[in-house]
C-alpha cells in the first residue's frame, strides 16, 4: 500500500470543511428543515455526505492500485 | 410484580444472554496472544463494523451525549462531528497501521512505536501514558454502567453492587474469550442501543409534543439559546468547537484500544471500506441527542444530566421497556470495557512488564500474565470508579488530550521519514506536561480554545523542530513499493 494520494487527501478535507471549519455559517436553529434546527439537520446531511466522500476517496485509491499495480 | 422487580429482571437477563454468547464465542480454540488479543487478523468488514461500534459507541454516547444536549445543549453537537470525521481520518492511517502490523508483527500501539523508532524508552513512554489515560475510560464506563442500574431499578440497587457484578462478568468473558468473545457479546448491544436509541428519540417527542418538529419550536421558544452553542455554557463558542472536533477526530484512534482494533482486519482495504459505512452509525447518536433536548423540557432540574436519559425513559415507558432500555445501557458499559481490559493488559504484559523485568520471557508467559492481568485491571477500576465524581464528559475530554498527543509520532512515522526518535519524545512530552498545566489548574477552555488542541499544535511542532535538528534516523517501517512486490511473488509460488 502507497502513500494517500493527493486527490483522495483533498477530497478527505470535504468533511472538515463542511462540519467544522463553517461552524459559524452553520450554527443556528432557523431555517428548521424536517422540523429539526439548522445546526442539527447540517450535520446528519453531512454525515452522509462524508459517507459518500469516503466512498468516492476508497474508488480513487482502489482505481490507482489498478492502474498502477506495485 | 413491582416495577423494579420486572425492570432488574430484564437488564440481568440481557447481561446474562450476553455473557453467555460471550463465554461460547471462545470456547474450543487455542489461545495463543495473538488469537486472544487481536482474533488472530482475522476479521472481515462484518465483524470489524461491529467491533469498532462496540468500541465507539460506549456509555458515554449514550448518557454523556444525551447528558451534554440536556445540561448544555448546542455544544453537545461536536460528538456527532468529531465522530463523523475520526472515522474520516481512520481512511488515511488504519489500513498503512494495518499493513505494517502484518508484515511486522505488530500486536499493540507500544510495538509500532517500538519497532519505528528503534526505542524501548518511547515504546515504554507510550505504554505508560496508553495506560494511564485508559483508566479514565474506563472508569466511565463502570461508573455510566452504575448510574443506568441504579436508575432502572428505581434505586433499590446500589452502584457499587451493579458495578461489581458487572466487573466480574466482564474480566471472565475476556479472560476465556478474548477479543473474539467482545465481538461476539457486541452484536447483541449494537441491535439493542440502535432499538433503544430509535424508541427514545421518536417515541418521546410523539408523546409528549406530538413530533420532533414541536419539541424543537417549544424548546427555541422557552430556551432560544439552548440549541446553539456556546448553549448555557458560557465558553463553549465555536472556536471551542472547532479546536475541540480536531483534537478529538485526531485522538479517534489514538487510544491504545482502538489504534489495536486495526490489527484484527483480515486485510488493509476492509479498513478502508469500514471507513466508508461506519460513519453511518453516528446517525443513531441524533436520536440521543433529540431525547437528550425532549428532557430539557419534559423532565427539567437535574442536579446530574448524564441522568437525563434514563429519568425520561423511566417517566415515559413501562417498566419492562425500561428495562430493555437499561439491559443496552449496561452492555453498551460492559463492552468497551472489555476492549480496554483487554488492550491494557495485553500492553501491560507485553510492552510493560517483559522488556522492564523479564526480557527473556517467552510469548506463552506473556500471555499468562495478560490474562493475570484482566482480574487485576479489572479490580482497579472497580475501586476507582467507586471513588469518582466527575461526569462521564469531562473525564473524556482529560483523556483524549492525553492519548491525541501520540497523532504526531504515528502519522510522521508512517508518512515522513524524516521523524527521528528524540523529535517524538520531546513532542510527547511538551504535549503532555502542557496538558497537565492548563487542565489541572482548570485553564480548559484556555481563551476559548480546547487546552488539549493547543498541546497537540506545540507537540506537532516541536516534533518537527527537534526532529530536523537531530540526525538522519533510518526508517525501518517504510511503506514501500519493492516489498509488496516481494510479498506477492512470495505468496504466488
Amino acid at each position: 500500500m502507497r502513500k494517500p494520494s493527493l486527490l483522495a487527501v483533498a477530497i478527505g478535507l470535504i468533511p472538515f470543511i463542511g462540519m467544522c471549519f463553517s461552524v459559524g455559517w452553520w450554527d443556528r436553529v432557523s431555517p428548521m428543515v424536517f422540523g429539526l434546527p439548522f445546526n442539527l439537520f447540517w450535520l446528519i446531511l453531512w454525515i452522509l455526505l462524508s459517507s459518500g466522500c469516503m466512498a468516492f476517496a476508497n474508488r480513487v485509491e482502489e482505481r490507482r492500485k489498478k492502474d498502477q499495480p506495485l | 410484580m413491582k416495577p423494579s422487580t420486572v425492570a432488574i429482571s430484564v437488564i440481568f437477563f440481557i447481561v446474562f444472554v450476553a455473557s453467555v454468547v460471550g463465554f461460547r464465542a471462545g470456547a474450543g480454540r487455542k489461545m495463543n496472544l495473538e488469537e486472544w488479543s487481536i482474533a488472530g487478523r482475522s476479521f472481515g468488514l462484518l465483524f470489524m463494523w461491529l467491533l469498532m461500534a462496540g468500541e465507539i459507541y460506549t456509555t458515554f454516547a449514550f448518557l454523556g451525549a444525551s447528558g451534554w444536549a440536556y445540561s448544555r445543549g448546542g455544544p453537545a453537537l461536536y460528538i456527532m462531528a468529531y465522530i463523523t470525521l475520526g472515522y474520516v481520518i481512520s481512511f488515511y492511517i488504519l489500513p498503512y497501521i494495518w499493513e505494517l502490523g502484518s508484515r511486522h508483527g505488530l500486536q499493540t500501539q507500544s510495538d509500532f512505536f517500538e519497532k519505528r523508532y528503534c526505542s524501548k524508552g518511547l515504546a515504554l513512554l507510550v505504554s505508560l501514558v496508553g495506560v494511564l489515560f485508559v483508566i479514565p475510560y474506563l472508569q466511565i464506563q463502570l461508573t455510566g454502567l452504575g448510574i443506568i442500574v441504579q436508575v432502572a431499578s428505581f434505586d433499590q440497587i446500589q452502584r457499587s453492587t451493579s458495578m461489581l457484578i458487572a466487573v466480574c462478568l466482564v474480566a471472565l468473558f475476556v479472560f476465556f474469550g478474548g477479543m473474539r468473545a467482545v465481538a461476539w457479546v457486541s452484536v447483541i448491544k449494537d441491535f439493542l442501543m440502535i432499538l433503544a436509541a430509535l424508541s427514545i428519540g421518536i417515541y418521546v417527542p410523539v408523546h409528549y409534543f406530538g413530533g420532533v418538529g414541536p419539541l424543537f419550536h417549544t424548546l427555541s421558544t422557552t430556551h432560544p439559546a439552548h440549541l446553539v452553542m456556546p448553549g448555557a455554557t458560557k465558553t463553549m463558542g465555536h472556536l471551542w468547537f472547532i479546536s475541540t472536533v480536531i483534537l478529538s477526530a485526531c485522538g479517534f484512534y489514538m487510544w491504545p484500544h482502538t489504534f489495536g482494533a486495526a490489527f484484527t482486519a483480515k486485510n488493509g482495504s476492509i479498513l478502508r471500506r469500514n471507513a466508508i459505512v461506519t460513519p453511518l452509525y453516528t446517525i443513531s447518536l441524533v436520536f440521543i441527542l433529540i431525547a437528550g433536548f425532549a428532557a430539557v423540557l419534559v423532565v427539567p432540574g437535574l442536579a446530574n444530566g448524564d441522568m437525563s436519559l434514563l429519568m425520561l425513559a423511566r417517566k415515559s415507558f413501562p417498566p419492562w421497556f425500561l428495562g430493555v432500555i437499561g439491559g443496552a445501557g449496561a452492555l453498551t458499559a460492559m463492552v468497551p470495557a472489555a476492549i480496554i481490559i483487554l488492550t491494557a493488559s495485553t500492553l501491560f504484559a507485553k510492552n510493560v512488564f517483559r522488556p522492564i523485568f523479564a526480557p527473556q520471557m517467552s510469548e506463552d508467559k506473556v500471555s499468562k500474565l495478560a490474562k493475570a492481568m484482566v482480574l487485576v485491571l479489572a479490580l482497579i477500576s472497580f475501586s476507582l470508579a467507586l471513588h469518582s465524581s466527575s461526569t462521564l464528559v469531562a473525564l473524556l475530554l482529560l483523556g483524549y488530550a492525553g492519548v491525541t498527543q501520540f497523532f504526531p509520532g504515528v502519522v510522521l512515522g508512517l508518512f515522513w521519514p524524516r521523524v527521528t526518535a528524540i523529535g517524538v519524545t520531546t513532542g510527547l512530552v511538551a504535549g503532555l506536561a502542557t496538558i497537565a498545566t492548563l487542565m489541572l489548574s482548570h485553564r480548559d477552555p484556555f481563551h476559548g480554545v480546547n487546552a488539549g488542541f493547543l498541546a497537540l499544535a506545540l507537540n506537532f511542532a516541536m516534533t518537527v523542530f527537534v526532529s530536523l535538528a537531530t540526525p538522519v534516523q533510518a526508517n525501518p517501517l517504510p511503506l514501500l513499493t519493492d516489498l509488496s512486490r516481494v510479498f506477492k511473488t512470495k505468496a504466488l509460488s
